[in-house]
């Protein structure tokens, strides 16, 4: 202020003075308007708002909508609700606590328990609010309390739906379950527009499709006497209906890949390759997801926490694990599109194992002694792994990575469901970027789905399912359709394409087919054991990921391995070759084998998509014991 | 020498310290004998106080050298919250700190201020039409993105600090009167672009009972607690309307209906009184203020405060929308206690430093 001359600041201290000065005039007038207002509602118009508020007896109760059901694509119902009675106490309108208490206890059974639960809302809670003393109330127990209803004052018996998922356990991971609202929701939620509401949707479908299954609160505008007890309605909003939501999960091939798992930790994904369509979403083992819906017991959810299986976990999704030779079938894609070895008999010679130029260190193939001279075709039949050590290093680890990518790997699939794992496919870059030199190892063994490369079930099945549309990538999803319960109008869910995979030549494709033909249908396939038997005609890859590195000069040995060191069994496949209808992908960890254990589980996956349920022994033998040459004399 | 002299405003600090002394009461019935969120209140306005004598120390000069630089951190956050919320798919008005959870938006409320009292000053007054058109820029912007959280109450107070600074600049009055009118003319466009929410607040104002249960639910309630509170109130801890659960939100946005239904007209008028001491006795200092900076700093401030007590009052007595703005002092929650406070040390602060005797 000092270094201004005088006359500006004079200038300055009048500008400011007078606009001071009308900012003052404003504000005594608006506080003036606001006393105004204050004794014109608290004066003049006292009487009128006096008796409002002893009239305010009226109140608004909400009215919880009914929670759209979740369908299979065929109309089995998945998630449901079941109305329940509920006993209870707006403490508020209680004169002798003790009293209704002793009262209630003999009309119903109380439990210890449930005392606890009440006194500990009673603590916490607000006098005026409904606690609750008993759920699940029986017809009989609920007849007896609303006899005697009238003479317990401050006693409710109420009425509510509450979720039921008939079928426990099943799909559990896609679902997820509704639970109560936590103070995390509070915080995300539009809380009025859940006034009234106890549970909202938390994981897997539910928690996605929030929105569309929770409907709207309707309003019921209800006079009370002195204890609060409704005397009659006056007003009635009524509640929006929240959609019902078709999956495109089939319950019964459900049903079958989860009892295929059986009680083995592991996961299925079966996908439309034309639409994305999820047709089966199975992670195993399962649980309950009754227990949650009213809160689970602290000691039940400790159990499912600690459980070594690790039940809570959707390994379909969130599940990541290497690939092992199961990414052949994609590398297959890339020799092809590299040109390699377009020339179909041009061969590697594999003699059981694979040395980096000037490097001691050896890169077994599972095969002792090696599968001789290997053409693309018997290296994904055989699983070669020389072949591949050698396509790895002939291609390097970014274009490798530039060829593994279009089919969706290394990010999230967008599958309609929350929190999606992204995998993760590794290069150099990467490599760095975490402080550690990218080796020329890392090169060989990533040819194999080895080292840091991680894919989820999901993924797996979704880039099965690319090569099965011949490149076009579907996005999965969940969501078949969702209807107006009242108005039956029915809005089908979009298939979204991803990604076009370009190819040179789509002749590639056909070749592709043919090789992953080869695995299920010749001779030497790995996983000829479903081939045998099968009715229709089935692409596939199989895979064996390591858990525990194998030292130098030892071999793996599976039965002098601990279980759960044992190695992860893969599977991928498509059928039928000449029209694909589903993609699968099969993990089951610490499985062993992915021809022995994971395949299997493909087949009576594939078998219920494709052909309604298991395969008849003698249509199998129909099947000519070699496979066509090519299908490109499909088209 | 002597002891060490604290630099405090007397006045404005006893009337700040009976209205916390006012809010505890209030806030007590207000939360349905809730101690634990009475006592959480009295740490917020102990803290308050601390930040309040630690910022009244500071000199102005310092306050002018750090306001860009206050504006700049705030605008980052807010970008940054923004960001969050955008990966999250989901409104995000905070930034966690460890346990602390800040809201940028409240850092705006002073940032913007101070920055316009700052840039506008070092040109002279009054401002050039380039230093105009930065001040509204830099107004509009945060107000946007803080509507966008969206926190329609606290982008409004932002706003309305920015422009309260540009006025007492001496902003053109020919451009006052065209705002105006473009205001007027705006209005049926604005209309259009709205949300039908917000629609139904404005629509509230006129016919409450339009929308009972709805939009109109938060206003009938809190007119009638405060009409049915009369002239003397039904005393403390009685109102029924806030302990029935008729009144949503009764301890934060809408204490004042529980206050007026509990402590009647002269209760009001105490608190109305005392709101207005403290909102006069902030334009004193800006009056009294000897340089551009303290002096728009000063009258920005009190202005911004007399405008959040107006709105909230005006919503609670339904003469203005349901925007989300608390009651300065009294509403229970947040970190809006700290940034008014530090507002009120920034007020003591250009009140004590000054170099000539007083008038």
């Amino acid at each position: 202020m000092l270094n201004i001359p005088l006359k500006d600041y004079l200038r300055e201290t009048r500008i400011f003075n007078a606009r001071l000065g009308v900012a003052g005039v404003i504000v005594v007038v608006l506080t003036f308007i606001l006393l105004a207002r204050l004794v014109y509602l608290q004066v003049i118009d006292y009487r009128h708002y006096a008796t409002l508020s002893q009239a305010n007896r009226v109140k608004p109760v909400p009215i919880p909508p009914a929670r759209g059901l979740i369908l299979d694509r065929n109309g089995v119902v998945l998630a449901q609700n079941f109305p329940v009675y509920t006993l209870e106490i707006v403490p508020e309108q209680v004169k002798n606590m003790r009293g209704l208490l002793d009262e209630l206890g003999k009309l119903v059974r109380v439990t210890d328990g449930d005392l606890k639960v009440f006194q500990k809302q009673l603590r916490e809670r607000p006098r005026f609010e409904y606690m609750t003393l008993r759920s699940y109330l029986n017809e009989e127990e609920a007849a007896r309390v609303a006899v005697r209803l009238p003479f317990l004052n401050g006693a409710e018996l109420r009425a509510r739906l509450q979720r039921h998922y008939p079928f426990g356990g099943l799909a559990v991971h896609a679902l997820g379950y509704v639970s109560r609202i936590s103070e995390q929701d509070l915080d995300r939620i539009d809380k009025s527009a859940y006034r009234g509401m106890q549970h909202i949707g938390k994981l897997g479908i539910e928690a996605t499709y929030e929105e569309l299954l929770f409907g709207r609160v309707g309003f019921e505008k209800v006079e009370t006497n002195a204890h609060g007890r409704a005397l009659r309605t006056l007003e009635r909003i009524a509640p929006t209906a929240g959609k019902n939501l078709y999956l495109n999960i089939d319950a019964k091939a459900q049903a079958v890949a989860e009892q295929a798992l059986g009680k083995r930790r592991g996961a299925v994904v079966a996908i439309e390759p034309a639409t994305g369509a999820v047709l089966a979403f199975a992670s195993t083992p399962t649980y309950d997801a009754n227990a949650f819906v009213n809160g689970i017991e602290p000691a039940a959810y400790k159990a499912l926490l600690e459980d070594p299986d690790k039940p809570l976990i959707n390994r379909v999704i969130n599940g990541q694990y290497a690939p092992g030779s199961t990414i052949k079938a994609f590398l297959g894609f890339a020799d092809l599109e590299a040109g390699n070895s377009i020339d179909m008999n041009r061969s590697v010679f594999c003699a059981g194992s694979y040395n980096l130029p000037g490097s001691a260190h050896q890169f077994r193939d599972w095969k002792k002694g090696g599968h001789g001279a290997v053409t693309l075709h018997d290296a994904i039949v055989q699983s070669c792994d020389v072949y591949f050590y050698r396509l790895a290093v002939a291609l390097g680890p970014e274009r490798m990575k530039n060829f593994l990518a279009p089919f969706g790997f290394g990010r999230a699939t967008g599958v309609d469901l929350p929190a999606e794992s992204s995998g993760l496919l590794p290069s150099p870059e990467w490599k760095k970027s975490r402080g550690q030199p990218w080796y020329p190892g890392d090169t060989v063994v990533a040819g194999i789905g080895q080292g840091s490369v991680l894919v989820t079930p999901m993924q797996l099945a979704s880039g099965m399912a690319a090569i099965a549309s011949r490149g076009l990538r579907m996005k999965p999803t969940m969501l078949k359709a969702y209807e107006d319960p009242r108005t039956k109008e029915r809005v089908e869910a979009p298939a979204t394409l991803i990604q076009e995979i370009s190819t040179k030549d789509r002749r590639n494709w056909d070749l592709l087919f043919t090789h992953l033909m080869g695995v299920v249908h010749e001779a030497h396939g790995t996983a000829t054991g479903i081939g045998r038997t099968s009715p229709y005609h089935i692409a596939g890859k199989t895979g064996t990921a390591q858990v525990k590195a194998v030292a130098q000069g030892a071999r793996y040995d599976e039965h002098a391995t601990p279980e759960r060191f044992r190695d992860h069994a893969l599977f991928v496949a498509f059928a039928p070759v000449e029209d694909p209808k589903v993609a699968v992908a099969v993990i089951v960890e610490n499985g062993s084998h992915g021809s022995t254990t994971a395949a299997p589980i493909a087949r009576q996956v594939l078998d219920q998509l494709i052909l309604g349920g298991p395969a008849d022994a003698r249509k199998a033998a129909a099947v000519p014991p070699t496979p066509p040459k090519s299908v490109e004399d499909e088209e | 020498m002597g002891p060490i002299r604290w630099r405090v405003d007397k006045p404005l600090l006893y009337a700040l310290l009976l209205l916390a002394a006012l809010s505890l009461v209030v806030l007590y019935s207000a939360s349905a004998k809730d101690v634990n969120v009475t006592i959480s209140h009295f740490v917020r306005l102990l803290l308050g106080f601390a930040v309040l004598i630690g910022v009244a120390q500071v000199r102005p000069e310092l306050l002018e050298r750090v306001a860009p630089w206050v504006f700049g951190v705030g605008l980052f956050l807010l970008v940054a919250v923004l960001g969050a919320g955008a990966i999250s798919k989901g409104a995000q008005r905070w930034l966690g700190l460890g346990p602390l959870r800040f809201q940028p938006s409240e850092i705006m409320k002073l940032g913007l201020p101070l920055a316009l009292a700052w840039y506008l000053s070092r040109g002279g007054l009054p401002p050039s039409w380039l230093r105009i058109g930065v001040a509204l820029v830099a107004t509009v912007a945060p107000a946007l993105m803080i509507a966008k959280q969206p926190d329609h109450g606290t982008a409004l107070l932002v706003a309305a600090s920015g422009l309260f600074v540009l006025f007492l600049a001496g902003l053109p009055k020919r451009l006052i009167a065209i705002a105006l009118i473009a205001v007027a003319a705006a209005t049926p466009i604005l209309w259009g672009h709205m949300h039908d929410y917000q629609r139904n607040r404005i629509l509230t104002l006129f016919d409450a009972d339009a929308d009972p249960l709805g939009t109109g639910y938060h206003t009938i309630q809190s007119m009638i607690a405060l009409g049915s509170g009369g002239f003397y109130g039904k005393g403390w801890l009685n109102s029924s309307q806030a302990h029935l659960e008729y009144l949503p939100e009764s301890s934060t946005d809408f204490i004042f209906a529980v206050f007026g239904e509990e402590f009647g007209l002269i209760g009001i008028l105490l608190a109305i009184a005392l709101y207005g001491f403290i909102a006069g006795r902030s334009l004193l200092i800006a009056f009294y203020a000897q340089d551009s900076f303290s002096r728009l700093l000063a009258g920005g401030l009190a202005l911004g405060f007399f405008v959040q007590f107006f709105v909230n009052i005006g919503m609670v007595a339904g003469i203005l929308p349901v925007v989300g703005v608390p009651l300065p002092m009294m509403s229970y929650g947040g970190t809006s206690i700290l940034t008014l406070m530090a507002g009120f040390g920034m007020l003591m602060s250009i009140q004590t430093h000054r170099k000539i005797v007083e008038f």
